[in-house]
């Protein structure tokens, strides 16, 4: 069953749901899973099937040596432990490298988490050694290629979204944590996913610094190799590992195999689709001139992290975006340039307040860099000063469509890339309100003394000088024409109802089903305006209370 | 004193331990006991004695004889040595020239004088052994040669050559597992304020089981990156999505993208189909309880209703002024206006009575005839069995109106006129086969057509034209023919409870209500199931009926409400009947659960009348 299941999970095999249930079942409906007799005769071809066999007569063959302590029979056993690999079964459930891309999301999640376990217990040291290499290797890939496109701040983890050759791949990493290991988990099952992943991972990972023309394993680019200090890098690492945790820095470019020519860039030649309108051209020759801004975003800007953010993945972040970035010399090998470099442009801080700064550089919490990849463009950073309370982070995953709920930021976003400033205004339109809202409290505290119908009369009176006041015509015309619309509405909405009643049952079903989802989704969103409403005012409530209390 | 220094215990190398109980410490060379010295100190003498002898910390206790023992300079210095790690003798000397007793240097003569052994010279007979079983075993191929290092690199690029022909036939099958849901807002570490949680919503999330929410976490809000802990759940979801894309089933399922406007069948437009009664023009308000019945003079002048407040009541219908009331004296169950233009005749139903009442409204000769061909019966020669008894009224009764009552024996349910106005059928609440009797009017004659009882009989009809007798019981209605005599259709209802029936003028489509909200459509030509189900109330339908000249048929129910369908029948066969809901019309209240008791359509106007269990009566233009 163990081993079935190893080879289950290895040849990508998956129970079917029975068309009829009850007639495969002998009559219960009771849960069973059901695999295709298909798939099990396909399972026993496998020639790695053989190699599991051995293994097993090996590992009982060893037991017995240990046992009978023949130390030249263990020798010699281990000598000839049997391996196997997997690369068959991954081109064969991969039979385009296409395909492997777009199964990428699990492996690259798995090997993240992976990397982060501490190398004792749990799994093999060497299955981490090669989860963590096979990650920092993709992530350089993903920094050499600039195919970063999104990423998000979760109270999971930090999802990232890279578009590699036009696939989208998604994956989170855990925060830099000790894990607490739930003892509910079963770690085999976990270590033989694992085995596929790595095993995908390395092959893609080899086509990928292919196709980009780099070295592979990656190695450093000599030039940046000579800035770092054979020297200083012993003070980090033996140097067996100091290999990996250079490239693991993330922060020099890679070797490639041919020295890059700047003429290498061809312009690309237009091959107008068929049965496209010059519109059409227009918006993805722009679509195109955003996304190569976009890969753009943090050139000509250098970087430094203050010791406290996390530093791989602002560290991998700013690099995609063609950023420079350096940290404190103590924190990690690979820092390329100090703090009191005056070149540097931004200083990222996640503290509430900086002692000593310098001019000339700005000090910004670590969202800033996060918020802008998602926008597109560098962000306005006084929401981001230390110390500030941060705007919300908003998932870049969420598209809204029509109907749905919209956060104001969202919305205020939105106006920016589209090279609007809705700052001025709001600020504008803040003040008239506040304004506003003075005069009406004043009118409220009057008010509220009397009672409410007193009120409800005033109104009315007040209603009644007013039209007295002005010379304002009520055409009956208008009024008429409201309720001929809405007796229309009426109408139609009744013709509806009448019609609904002629459904067949089943379409009726689907129908309410249908208008019970959107029905639902309407509720959603207008309790989620309700709260930001809400919240707003509270928040302006609190404003003003302080404001006054200042003022006093 | 010589004496006393020689005191030596013959205890032994034994642990001291065994004597703390006893007075002595051992025996000395006499076989005497050794007593252990009076030692009554306590804590303080032990101090005053730390701090006024100056030898105290030489002095040790000799455990073999519990005498104190000073120390002499020179066991002091032992000590010392000792601790210090070194030789315990003074002159030990550990740093002496090494002598070498064997040398690199060959001799020329042995050591030892011995000559060497036999076995220094022949080879050993265990390796020998040893090798013959290494070699057998490889002869056998039980042990096998090391392997060749595989020196292939671990990855290389295994999409070189992409062949399209060796894609597996099994790879067009198969599902590729639907990725991870990508998060939302409500999944930031600093979300807007909209998508964190009240209390209530925490509360409630904590409730539920985890199966079914719909958020696999509580939203949470930091203030900085930096105070954003480790998620404790992120092993078990990496597990869980594991466990999913070994264990569950995959299925390709279409997803339904209809447009629900799409659903909504085509209907000709309402506007279209008028004249239907579409307001509330009069309510006739008087009687002081539920009214059961309704029904209109064949001129459409006169309405006429019965009440459990034991009053039949008549009014004008277009001024909604009551006419006349009668007192019956009981529950009126069911009324029945001869539809003969010519007669002013009204049937009600008063617990085991039919009365037979002239109204005496409109033309004058009109009742008058009508009272005339009343008194015209004579009556036959030989008295004949009848099932009821036919009497005339008393003078009383006449000035009341009442002309005939015909006595039956059990409580009644309905009364129903035939088209001629001579024939009326009755339904009896029994469960024998005299349940329906018919009755004719100038003989003064009832027979009872059924031999058997084919159940619990919920109305009958007459048909319009032919000499057809519909009969509905519970689940079937039964068409007879009355002339030969014979049961022709059953119409198998499709619901549970009939509780009205109603017949198309034309005589080919009926209608029947049922207790369990639904109204069958029956096309007799076409089939006897119903041909279309309408389910269009929420409550149980009381009564059904059609309108005489329009194509119009309209339910009333426990819901209160009417509605009021357009049912075209054509004439050309081949096309079926079109039904279209044109309005539901409001207005009855609903009491103790009763909503619309009773519904028809004046005669000759697209009106439709209701009564209700709220003591009035509608009218709808």
């Amino acid at each position: 069953c163990c081993r079935s299941r190893r080879l289950c999970i290895l040849k990508g095999i998956y129970p079917h749901e029975p068309k009829h249930k009850k007639k495969v079942n002998k009559g219960s409906t009771a849960p069973r899973t059901f695999y295709l007799l298909k798939d099990i005769k396909f399972l026993l071809h496998e020639p790695i099937v053989n190699k599991f066999r051995e293994y097993k007569v090996f590992v009982r063959k060893l037991r017995k040596a240990y046992g009978k302590s023949e130390w030249n029979t263990v020798d010699r056993l281990k000598d000839n432990k049997p391996s196997y690999k997997l690369d068959h079964i991954v081109k064969e459930r991969y039979p385009t490298f296409i395909d492997a891309l777009r199964d990428l999301d699990d492996a690259l999640s798995m090997c993240f988490l992976f990397s982060t376990f501490p190398r004792t217990g749990k799994c093999h040291v060497q299955t981490i050694q090669l989860c963590r290499r096979l990650a920092v290797e993709f992530l350089n890939y993903v920094i050499a290629s600039r195919s970063l496109r999104k990423v998000f701040l979760s109270i999971k983890g930090i999802y990232y979204q890279a578009e590699v050759l036009g696939q989208p791949v998604t994956w989170i990493t855990p925060y830099t944590f000790a894990h607490d290991h739930p003892t509910d988990v079963d770690y085999r099952v976990m270590a033989t996913f694992t085995e596929f992943y790595t095993t995908l991972l390395g092959f893609v990972n080899f086509r990928l610094y292919q196709s980009l023309n780099l070295l592979y394993p990656p190695k450093i680019d000599g030039q940046a190799d000579a800035e770092l200090k054979p020297a200083e890098g012993t003070e980090y690492a033996m140097d067996s590992e100091s290999y990996l945790e250079k490239l693991s820095a993330l922060s020099a470019s890679l070797a490639r195999v041919m020295a890059p020519t700047h003429e290498d860039e061809v312009e690309m030649d237009e091959f107008p689709v068929e049965g496209e309108t010059a519109e059409q051209m227009d918006a993805r020759k722009k679509e195109q001139e955003a996304a190569e801004k976009h890969k753009k975003l943090f050139e000509g800007l250098r970087f430094f992290l203050n010791r406290e953010v996390p530093r791989e993945p602002l560290a991998f972040v700013i690099r995609c975006f063609g950023g420079q970035v350096s940290w404190d010399k103590s924190l990690c090998i690979g820092a390329t340039y100090d703090v009191n470099d005056p070149s540097i442009t931004h200083q990222i801080v996640d503290r509430p307040k900086v002692e000593k700064q310098v001019v000339g550089r700005y000090y910004l919490q670590p969202q800033w860099v996060f918020d802008s990849v998602n926008a597109k463009i560098c962000l306005p950073v006084a929401d981001y000063f230390p110390g500030v309370l941060l705007p919300p982070h908003l998932s870049p995953f969420v598209t809204e469509k029509e109907g749905d709920y919209i956060p104001p930021e969202k919305l205020k976003l939105l106006a920016l890339q589209r090279g609007e400033n809705p700052e001025d205004e709001s600020e504008e339109e803040e003040e008239e309100e506040e304004d506003d809202n003075e005069k009406e409290e004043e009118e409220d505290e009057d008010e509220s003394e009397k009672e409410e119908e007193m009120k409800l009369k005033k109104m009315e009176e007040e209603k009644t000088q007013s039209s007295k006041a002005l010379p304002v015509k009520v055409t009956a015309g208008k009024l008429q024409l409201e309720d001929k619309q809405r007796l229309e509405q009426e109408q139609q909405s009744e013709e509806k109802r009448l019609a609904i009643m002629m459904m067949k049952k089943r379409e009726k079903y689907l129908y309410k089903k249908i208008m019970f989802g959107k029905k639902r989704k309407v509720r959603e969103a207008n309790k989620l305006a309700a709260k930001r409403k809400a919240h707003d005012t509270a928040v302006k409530e609190e404003k003003k209370k302080s404001k006054k209390a200042r003022r006093a | 004193s010589s004496l006393l220094q020689d005191i030596r215990n013959t205890v032994g190398n034994i642990p001291m331990e065994w004597y703390q109980d006893f007075p002595h410490v051992g025996y000395d060379l006499d076989g005497k006991k050794i007593y252990k010295p009076i030692r009554n100190k306590d804590e303080l003498d032990m101090f005053l004695e730390k701090m006024e002898n100056p030898d105290y910390w030489r002095t040790v206790q000799d455990k073999m004889t519990g005498a104190d023992v000073k120390l002499t300079d020179e066991q002091v210095e032992l000590v010392h040595r000792l601790q210090r790690g070194q030789f315990g003798d003074v002159n030990f000397n550990p740093y002496e020239p090494a002598v070498d007793f064997f040398t690199h240097e060959v001799m020329i003569h042995p050591v030892t004088n011995r000559p060497a052994d036999k076995r220094s010279f022949i080879p050993s007979l265990i390796e020998k052994e040893k090798v013959s079983k290494l070699v057998h075993a490889i002869k056998m191929g039980w042990i096998k040669p090391r392997k060749p290092k595989d020196d292939t690199p671990t990855y290389y690029d295994l999409w070189a050559h992409e062949d399209p022909n060796s894609i597996l036939g099994r790879h067009k099958m198969h599902v590729p597992a639907p990725k991870m849901k990508l998060p939302g807002h409500e999944e930031s570490y600093n979300p807007p304020p909209e998508y964190l949680l009240s209390e209530e919503e925490k509360l409630a999330w904590e409730q539920q089981d985890p199966a079914e929410r719909r958020l696999d976490l509580v939203p949470q809000r930091f203030r900085c990156l930096r105070a954003v802990p480790a998620y404790p759940r992120f092993i078990h979801e990496r597990f869980e999505r594991c466990l999913d894309l070994y264990l569950c089933p995959r299925q390709r399922k279409m997803r339904v993208n209809v447009d629900p406007e799409d659903l909504i069948p085509k209907l000709p437009k309402p506007r279209d189909l008028q004249p239907f009664p579409t307001t509330q023009a009069l309510v006739y308000r008087g009687h002081t309880s539920l009214v059961r019945c309704l029904s209109v003079s064949p001129s459409g002048q006169w309405l006429v209703s019965g009440s459990d407040d034991g009053t039949v009541r008549f009014w004008e219908v277009c001024t909604a002024r009551c006419m006349k009331t009668l007192p019956m004296g009981g529950v009126v169950k069911s009324v029945a206006w001869n539809p003969n233009p010519t007669i002013c005749l009204v049937a009600i139903c008063v617990e085991q009575e039919v009365l037979l009442v002239n109204p005496c409204l409109g033309d004058k000769l009109l009742y008058g005839a009508t009272d005339q061909l009343l008194e015209s019966y004579e009556a036959p020669e030989e008295e004949r069995v009848q099932p009821v008894q036919w009497a005339t009224a008393n003078a009383e009764e006449r000035g009341k109106g009442v002309r005939l009552r015909i006595q039956h024996s059990k409580a009644l349910k309905q009364v129903t006129w035939h088209g001629k106005g001579d024939y009326f059928a009755t339904v009896v609440s029994d469960n024998s086969n005299m349940q329906v009797l018919v009755h004719q009017t100038s003989k003064r004659w009832s027979q009872n057509p059924f031999r058997k009882s084919k159940g619990l009989v919920q109305c009958v009809l007459f048909h319009p034209i032919r000499p057809y007798f519909f009969v509905a019981t519970q689940r079937y209605v039964r068409v007879y023919n009355l002339l030969k005599q014979e049961l022709t259709k059953k119409l198998m209802a499709n619901c549970k409870w009939v509780s009205s029936m109603a017949i198309h003028p034309g005589g080919d489509n009926i209608i029947c209500g049922s207790y369990d909200s639904k109204l069958a459509w029956f096309d007799l030509d076409l089939s006897t199931r119903p041909y279309q189900l309408l389910r269009h109330h929420k409550k149980a339908l009381r009564s059904v009926a059609f309108h005489k000249h329009y194509p119009l048929f309209a339910s009333g129910s426990d819901d209160g409400t009417v509605i009021v369908c357009h049912g075209m029948v054509y004439n050309d066969l081949l096309q079926n009947p079109l039904l279209v809901p044109v309005k539901v019309l409001k207005g009855h209240v609903q009491t103790l659960d009763l909503g619309v008791l009773d519904v028809i359509f004046h005669p000759t106007q697209p009106w439709v009348f209701s009564s209700g269990a709220d003591g009035t009566v509608r009218l709808y233009t």
